[in-house]
């Protein structure tokens, strides 16, 4: 869409690979195919979930509650799956995705018709959602052994070398990155959050527009409570418990601004990409797992001051050569580049 | 001319507006306002700053809807619910303020909403690039599609806010003020277009304070005054002078009194100001009772210029001297403390807390002088809040209520209030009378001779021309950020601003 | 045409204010709180025999008085316009410094100072990026509250400090009848020192925010800061005193906190940055920015305190009694929003 995106998407696929070599550099195995099919399986997760949270910072909001979210609709799942094992999985995903829609819609729903600020909403769902799951199982939890082999197994199924939850990502990818930049409903994303004067102006409805973008968060957080759950062969209360701080992390490392209107589906891609390569590294060169909290955070501290240069408005413009100044590459040639 | 003329007295009006109300908190906007649009015709709505002409655009675009009253369009009433409704009935806009997105690239600025989509139904770039390219040429704007707006100068943008406006299949086009921020030769431009449409049969709307664009390009006009619809008919019969009664409902010359005052010594010299972007190399002196001028199009960087005296963002280069000595102001505190202050042009958003009661916005810029060690003291606040809300004949419920509940030219007592109340030597009144009702009007323009009279030098901005020729003794025109001239009282006439601003040699 | 000095009619006179004081006071969010609180109370009383025992009751004080102190400063940051969503982490990291300080055999004063010096220096840490370098809070303070307690757990690992010295525990475990100088009156005996310092808080933060320039500089850049900034108001300076307030607040509520558990695991405090939100928006304060006041933060927080005290009497667990906490932060929110709504749809 634009060059600064791309560029900064350039950055980071640059730095993700200098990360890699210097990992592999240490651990001589990081970089095999089989190796990175391994992270990029491993951050599938992230990944989707990002994208979700992507759609809702797009509009200029925040959805805090997506882990708790994923935490109940694992559950609910799960608990669904031992409890009739004959239900096929389609049902049960289509189940996720379902669940995960309706608790996102009630996040939209308050943002977009009681006009509750959505850092609030979520914040409270974000506890009601955990705490449900908690009333859901009794604080108990459902053990591999009370999952059925397909519910577990089938996105374990390697396809061409990469697991059937790789290729979810990978489908997730294309149809969100379609959604965003060529469906009328993406773009109003894009419009809501970039200016809400000026969209409801062009005849989008911005409040509508925040409401869908957290109802496809919340199918998103669904369908990965039972990739999660699946994945990890075990459903408690407290799976991906913080997780939601690593969505927004995947997002603002990716470029996409929090104040709205501005991001690509590749940035917040790649921004989960790094943290999943940065994870996935710190054990091969034996640095402890506790060391990812405080890289995560500092990594978004570096990432939000990097898009503030990015977002800093230039102001009006008002003297003609300062425009045409600016250092934008225009189709035509510039002339009298020696004056 | 006689074919217009012709289709001007046969056809019935494409889209009619009978009665149409509309009320927001406080202010009547609309009252039974009929307005009616003819097919190849351009149609001129004249009126006041706040005679309600930018909400009766907003009705018709689906922004705003109507309290009371009917739009007819082909003889069969139609109802807006939302913006894309009036774009599906053929209506688009140019607003007057350019509602457009920064971070969005030209082409989708100017097709969002209604971008051109393939057989899945998802939008189709490659098309709506090459339809952007094509429309810009034709309106003769040199802006890549691919640009994002962001990096557009306000005529660029203006351009964009155009191309936007004719990308629909449209029956009635709408333009809001669109010559408010343009050059001489982009208004021709734009005449050129608005010829195009009429011979096309569209209905246009056109709306302008100027006298002789109306005139120019219009064959009707509606005036508004105070949110009712005063006349209507041709312009060919009727003169300028009719019109301007109507606008104003009283003869002009009562509306700028001019006192006399002694002018005295430099109290402020601007050197050389400039900022990389904004403006450029500014210089000029301001005398001891003085009201100087600040003349040009909107957008051009007035207000920019403004704001950096006050200390809100840094010059790049320039110097300031007051009363003599070299000061630097590095910020809003350093500007109070050495006696400039400012009256920003957007109220609501700059100028006044509007949550915040009258009397803590009074002595919201001097509470060192209302407070003891840092600790308030609500007596002495409401003390000096009553002693500047009675000179300036405040009218208020109580001065503990929100300033927010006060009506337009009220709000603009508090923020002035706020000022004298720092005693300062300078005041900068950026659009000092914009969307005010007449009566505070007249009050505010006395207010500023009488302030000028005590010995106070007044910098205004201002984009009307009777308001700049009535109130200043010196003129200082700008456009495109640089100084285009600065011109004395006396012989100074309208003509002489205008070129200067708008670069017509 | 009239100028202003050729009016001859009299001024008209404007009142300083068109209610009286027990008017507003009636119609207040702070009275209603009041009769909340008291509901709760006797709703508790008659529903548990041991909730107005005295010690019961100064045991339950602890639910609040810590997060409550956070809040106060929690309260001045939200109403002019941020917020800071690392607190708890705060905590986690300045109990950990005073965890490896306990270990490293310092005493108590050094302990304590080390405390509110790790809590000021996040509170400067998060105020440099927001106020000075202009990021939004939200997206800064959740990068901190990752960076704080993600350093806590480098430090701690799956480990715990322990070993104060005993001295220590007076901040969260002690009476003030400790003191030789507090008066023998019955019933006295059971104020702790955490119930003291959440009441000089209180009084010290109402001051600073109703009754100071400072305080009023807070509403007024919460409620418009291109206003404030165009009256001359040091609108980041402000900001930034806020953070470092708040830090150090919550380097109050780390002693308190350490001293009264006696141990250090990095999960300590997990989850209170919401609590301490819900307990000012619980109070009036508008998380828009621009209102709210101490008052109402004071009730709001003996409100949750008897909610979860009557709760934990009725053996409800921890996590169900966050989804009443959640609850209560959407239904505070939504309740006057809808009413306002409804309102004026029947107006019009
Ligand atoms: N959104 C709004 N809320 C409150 N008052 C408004 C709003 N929009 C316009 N007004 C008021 O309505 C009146 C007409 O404004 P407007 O239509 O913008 O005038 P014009 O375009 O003729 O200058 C003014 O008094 C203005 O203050
Ligand atoms: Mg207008």
């Amino acid at each position: 869409m634009s060059r600064i995106l791309k560029y900064r998407e350039l950055l980071l696929v640059a730095i993700i690979l200098v990360l890699i070599a210097a990992f592999s550099a240490r651990a001589p195995g990081f970089a095999s195919p089989k190796s990175l099919a391994n992270i990029f399986n491993d951050t599938s997760i992230l990944i989707i979930l990002a994208l979700g949270q992507m759609a809702v910072i797009l509009t200029k909001s925040i959805d805090l509650s997506v882990a708790a979210n994923l935490s109940f609709t694992g559950m609910a799942v799960a608990m669904l799956n031992s409890a009739y094992p004959e239900v096929p999985l389609p049902l049960l995903i289509a189940a996720a995705l379902g669940i995960g829609a309706g608790l996102g819609a009630i996040n939209g729903f308050m943002v977009w018709r009681i006009g509750i600020p959505a850092i609030v909403a979520t914040l409270g769902t974000l506890t009601i959602y955990r705490g449900m799951a908690f009333v859901l199982s009794g604080g108990a939890w459902v053990n591999q052994t009370q999952m059925t082999p397909a519910f577990l197994n089938t996105p374990r199924l390697p396809v061409l070398g990469l697991p059937l939850l790789g290729w979810t990502a990978l489908l997730v990818i294309a149809i969100i990155a379609t959604v965003f930049t060529r469906t009328v409903f993406g773009r109003s994303l894009y419009a809501a959050g970039g200016n809400p004067t000026a969209a409801l102006y062009a005849g989008v409805d911005v409040g509508r527009a925040k409401f869908f973008a957290f109802m496809l968060s919340g199918a998103l957080a669904g369908l990965c409570g039972y990739l999660w759950v699946s994945r990890y062969a075990v459903a408690y209360v407290d799976i991906a418990a913080g997780f939601e701080l690593d969505t927004v992390a995947a997002c603002v490392i990716g470029g996409i601004s929090t104040l709205g209107g501005i991001g690509s589906v590749g940035g917040a891609v790649l921004g989960a990409l790094f943290l999943g390569v940065i994870k996935n590294a710190l054990p091969v060169i034996n640095v402890s797992p506790f060391w990812q909290m405080a890289i995560s955070g500092l990594v978004i501290i570096i990432a939000v001051l990097f898009n503030a240069r990015q977002e800093r408005r230039k102001g009006r413009l008002i003297l003609r050569d300062a425009a045409k100044s600016r250092p934008v590459r225009m189709e035509t040639p510039v002339e009298g580049a020696a004056a | 001319m006689s074919v217009v003329q012709a289709v001007v007295q046969n056809s019935p009006p494409l889209l009619e507006m009978r009665g149409i109300s509309k009320s927001f908190p406080g202010v009547q906007a609309l009252d039974s306002v009929d307005v009616a649009l003819f097919p190849g015709t351009v149609t001129a709505l004249i009126g006041e700053n706040g005679a309600g002409k930018s909400t009766l655009v907003k009705i018709l675009t689906g922004i705003y809807q109507h309290d009371s009253g009917a739009i007819i369009i082909d003889g069969a009433p139609v109802h807006f619910t939302s913006a894309e409704a009036a774009i599906r009935s053929g209506i688009t806009a140019i607003h007057q303020e350019t509602v457009l997105f920064d971070e969005l690239s030209v082409a989708e600025n100017i097709f969002l909403g209604h971008a051109p989509r393939n057989r899945l139904g998802l939008v189709n770039w490659s098309a709506m690039n090459a339809r952007a390219a094509a429309l810009l040429t034709s309106i003769d704007a040199p802006i890549s599609p691919y640009m994002r707006l962001k990096d557009l100068s306000i005529a660029q943008r203006h351009l964009v806010a155009i191309a936007r406006a004719l990308s629909v299949e449209a029956r009635v086009v709408i333009m809001d003020e669109p010559t408010a921020a343009l050059s001489y030769k982009e208004v021709e431009d734009l005449f050129r277009i608005i010829e195009r449409l009429k011979r096309q049969g569209k209905a246009i709307l056109f709306i302008s304070h100027k006298f002789e664009e109306v005139y120019q390009i219009a064959e009707r006009f509606v005036v508004l005054r105070d949110g009712r619809s005063i006349g209507a008919g041709l312009l060919a019969k009727t003169g300028q002078d009719e019109i301007v009664r109507m606008m104003v409902g009283r003869s002009v010359d009562h509306v700028f009194p001019k006192l006399d005052v002694a002018i005295g010594n430099t109290v402020l010299k601007v050197s050389g100001y400039s900022h990389p972007t904004e403006f450029d190399n500014i210089s000029f002196e301001l005398r001891r009772g003085e009201i100087l001028g600040l003349y040009g199009l909107v957008g051009a960087g007035r207000s920019e210029f403004c704001q950096s005296l006050f200390g809100i963002t840094r010059p790049s280069a320039g110097s300031l001297e007051l009363e003599g000595r070299s000061v630097e102001i590095r910020s809003p505190a350093d500007a109070i403390g050495a006696g400039i202050v400012y009256v920003p042009e957007e109220r609501g958003r700059h100028g006044a807390v509007l949550q915040m009661p009258i009397f803590q916005n009074f002595t919201m810029a001097t509470l060192g002088r209302t407070t003891r060690a840092g600790f308030l003291r609500e007596a002495e606040e409401f003390a000096l809040a009553r002693r500047y809300a009675e000179r300036l004949d405040l009218r208020a419920a109580a001065l503990s209520v929100p300033v927010g509940t006060l009506s337009g030219g009220n709000q603009q007592k508090v923020v002035i209030g706020k000022w004298l109340a720092t005693r300062p030597k300078v005041i900068i009144l950026d659009e000092p009378t914009k969307g005010i009702d007449i009566g505070s009007k007249a009050a505010v323009h006395a207010f500023m001779s009488e302030l000028a009279g005590e010995g106070l030098s007044v910098i205004m901005v201002s984009s009307e021309l009777p308001e700049i020729l009535g109130m200043s003794d010196r003129v200082l025109v700008m456009r495109e950020g640089r100084m285009a001239g600065i011109w004395n009282r006396e012989g100074l006439d309208a003509e002489t601003l205008v070129r200067a601003a708008t670069g017509n040699q | 045409m009239s100028t202003l000095t050729a009016e001859k009619q009299p001024l008209r006179h404007i009142p300083d204010k068109l209610s009286t004081p027990v008017r507003r006071l009636l119609g207040s969010w702070e009275t209603l709180l009041a009769a909340v609180a008291i509901a709760i109370f006797t709703a508790n009383s008659l529903a548990s025999p041991h909730f107005l025992d005295p010690w019961n009751l100064s045991d339950a004080t602890y639910n609040f008085t810590e997060k409550a102190m956070i809040a106060f400063a929690m309260t001045l940051l939200i109403v002019s316009g941020e917020i800071d969503l690392s607190v708890a982490a705060i905590i986690a990291l300045a109990s950990t410094a005073m965890g490896a300080a306990a270990q490293a055999g310092f005493q108590t004063p050094a302990l304590v100072g080390i405390g509110l010096s790790v809590g000021l220096l996040c509170g400067a840490f998060n105020g440099l990026l927001v106020a000075h370098i202009g990021l939004p809070s939200i997206v800064v303070t959740i990068g901190t509250m990752s960076l704080f307690r993600g350093i806590a757990q480098i430090v701690l690992g799956d480990q715990a400090y322990g070993g104060y010295p005993s001295s220590f525990a007076w901040f969260g475990q002690g009476y003030m009848s400790d003191f030789s100088w507090w008066p023998i009156i019955p019933g006295l005996e059971v104020v702790t020192f955490e119930i003291v310092a959440f009441l000089v808080f209180a009084l010290l933060f109402g001051i600073l925010l109703h009754r100071t320039i400072f305080g009023r500089w807070i509403y007024a850049i919460g409620n418009n800061a291109f206003a404030a900034q165009f009256s001359g108001i040091p609108v980041q300076r402000t900001k930034f005193i806020l953070f470092l307030l708040t830090g150090v607040m919550s380097g109050v509520a780390a002693v308190c906190l350490t001293s009264r558990l006696g141990s250090t695991r990095h999960t300590i405090a997990a989850g209170w940055e919401l609590e301490v939100i819900t307990m000012a928006v619980l109070g009036g304060v508008s998380i828009l920015g621009g209102s709210g006041s101490i008052p109402g933060v004071v009730l709001a927080a003996i409100v949750m305190g008897l909610v979860t005290f009557g709760l934990g009497l009725l053996n409800v667990p921890g996590i169900v009694m966050s989804i009443f906490i959640g609850l209560l932060l959407i239904l505070v929110i939504a309740l006057p929003m809808v009413v306002r709504r409804i309102r004026s749809r029947s107006a019009t």
